[in-house]
């Protein structure tokens, strides 16, 4: 760990302690902590020392630093970035080859028992070959990096749930970090990509408090995925009213209202992105006008068509419904003859009983 | 064994292979019953027609959902309570926008949904209504001797679809995609249940009453 503290490297950037304070208020709501939080916040960080992060790509496409990359300047995001020690990231770093990989050998040496694994990216069990750094596969590299780990953070939906690459027919045989790893905390920060303000406040969480913040059961922290995008969405109004888009050009997509018909999956989605939105908070999928794909849940490649409105079936129901039709007029005619059968045998062995058949004692006569 | 490990695999379950099951179920078991009863035949009626059989037939269809005065009169709570259930049921099964996107998804006919408070609102009245029906079976003396089985079970996989919608709709269960499966999962209860019990009155009573109005009007009666 660097020896700095978080208070001191911000002093010497020449941030006042007024900017400080407004510094921890910030981060205090953005993990949405009451106010009588800030001051805890700022002894937490006014004391705490940069943890080392090492940063795992596997089956990826970097979408996810591509993400945390634009939380840069002197946003809430950007400041926390800059005070982690970010040992280790393919695509950020600076070394390369045999370089490389000893900054990560180091930096497990150094902060054994401390330091914080970040994953991004599914693992592939198929064939190791899939997928390889340093001729090391992706197992091998997260069992040995995770073994000396305080925490693992799995950001983006494909080392949270496998996301994409484990999408039918998995080629690759690829599976989420949770699978692996069960002796480690793992917060799951799934999304494609996730919110770039959800992966550091998850990391500001763990700078401040020391600790993993409180997960839903998808082990995903609540603070960020409590609540549903369908219930903070600002087209919530619409889909009470019954005003929906029923394409994506008609008079209701211009007017904003809500695209439940047109397949969102908001609902069932929970994420933060109607409240934090996107790009410096300009925008989100919903608001520029596109149903949202439930891209922070699992399977959500293989959760049926993204335009189709969620309360449709998925399964082929048509050759089912026909199927079944056919089955049942055929099983209905058998039915119908043999009840007619019954009738027909019924009346043909019906015996007429005559006044004779009462009389008492006829069998004496 | 883990049969679904989240709760979004059990939505899907519910929406893919479940629905096709019920569906199934539900379609070959009202062909049964409906090739059953058209294969019962009647005999030749050998007397000379005084009148028409399609016309009177097609109307009684609409005029038998007129409430008949002796029966109101018989039993008004069940008349009355039995407008409120099925008005209500209708507005929430034919005008809750989600269900219309499922009609037209299917049959390829939409209309326009109600505001949901609506629907909320109707799902309330139809669940007490039911909840008051359930309570007159059960303290009528005639009504609760007559009560088989069935009309408990059909009963309840009434109730339960409504239950869970509004449940669902409320999100009072965590997380949703359980809260929407378990709903939908009782659609299907109802869907399996549907063909074999008195539900069918759903589909048959359009049977009964036009023949009721044939049969009146080949007798050249007013019915």
């Amino acid at each position: 760990m660097n020896k700095q503290t978080l208070f001191e490297l911000l002093q010497q950037q020449g941030i006042t302690r007024r900017g400080f304070m407004k510094y921890c208020t910030a981060l205090t709501s953005l993990m949405a902590l009451p106010p009588s939080m800030i001051p805890i916040v700022a002894n937490a960080l006014e004391s705490a020392r940069r943890p080392s992060v090492i940063w795992l790509s596997f089956q990826e496409c970097t979408g996810c630093t591509e993400s945390l990359t634009r939380s840069h300047s002197p946003t809430v995001e950007g400041l926390i970035f800059d005070h982690i020690s970010l040992d280790y990231h393919h695509t950020l770093q600076a070394a390369s080859g045999d370089a490389a990989e000893h900054a990560r050998e180091q930096a497990m040496k150094d902060n054994y028992g401390k330091y914080l694994v970040v994953v991004d990216g599914s693992i592939p069990l198929g064939d190791p070959g899939y997928s390889t750094i340093a001729g090391i596969s992706n197992l091998d590299m997260l069992n040995e990096t995770v073994a000396g780990a305080a925490a693992v953070i799995a950001v983006g939906t494909c080392s949270a749930y496998g996301g994409l690459p484990m999408a039918d027919p998995n080629p690759t045989g690829a599976v989420s970090v949770t699978s692996l790893i069960k002796d480690k905390p793992v917060i799951n920060v799934p999304g494609c990509p996730p919110i770039p303000t959800v992966i550091t406040g998850v990391l500001a969480h763990y700078l401040t408090f020391g600790s993993i913040p409180e997960l839903d059961e998808l082990g995903r922290p609540k603070v960020f995925y409590g609540q549903s995008i369908h219930d903070r969405c600002y087209r919530r109004p619409f889909y009470d009213k019954g005003l929906f888009a029923e394409t994506f050009d008609d008079e209701g997509a211009k007017k904003g209202w809500c695209l439940y018909r047109l397949g969102c999956k908001g609902p069932m989605t929970y994420n933060a992105c109607a409240t934090l939105k996107w790009n410096q908070q300009t925008s989100w999928p919903v608001e520029s006008g596109h149903g949202c794909l439930g891209c922070s849940e699992p399977n959500f490649w293989d959760a049926g068509s993204f335009y189709k409105a969620l309360s449709i079936p998925d399964g082929d129901y048509a050759k089912a419904a026909g199927y079944a039709v056919a089955t049942g007029v055929a099983v209905g005619a058998a039915a119908g003859f043999v009840n007619r059968k019954t009738k027909s045998t019924a009346v043909s062995q019906h015996t007429k009983v005559t006044v004779d058949d009462f009389e008492l004692n006829k069998d004496k006569k | 064994m883990e049969i679904f490990s989240t709760a979004n695999d059990f939505l899907l379950w519910v929406r893919g292979d479940a629905f096709n099951i019920a569906l199934t179920i539900l379609i070959i078991g009202v062909f049964i019953r409906l090739m059953e009863i058209f294969l019962l035949g009647r005999k030749k009626d050998f007397s000379e027609p005084r009148g028409t059989e399609w016309g009177p037939g097609l109307k009684n269809i609409v005029t038998r959902s007129v409430v008949d005065n002796g029966t109101f009169k018989r039993a008004p709570f069940v008349v009355v309570v039995g407008y409120i259930w099925h008005i209500c049921f209708f507005i929430v099964l034919l005008f809750f926008v989600p269900h219309i996107e499922l009609i037209n998804a299917m049959l390829g006919i939409k209309w326009p949904g109600l505001p949901s408070q609506f629907v909320d609102a109707a799902t309330v009245i139809a669940m007490v209504s039911l909840i008051a029906m359930l309570w007159h079976r059960l303290t009528h003396p005639v009504l609760k001797f007559l009560s088989t089985y069935e009309d408990y079970l059909v009963w309840f996989v009434t109730f339960l679809p409504l239950l869970t919608g509004y449940i669902a709709f409320h999100r009072m269960i965590d997380p949703y995609p359980l809260a929407l499966g378990l709903h939908i999962l009782s659609v299907e209860l109802l869907m399996v249940v549907f063909p074999f019990t008195k539900l069918m009155h759903a589909i048959t009573l359009f049977i009964a009453r036009w023949y009721t109005g044939a049969m009146m009007g080949r007798k050249g009666i007013e019915s």
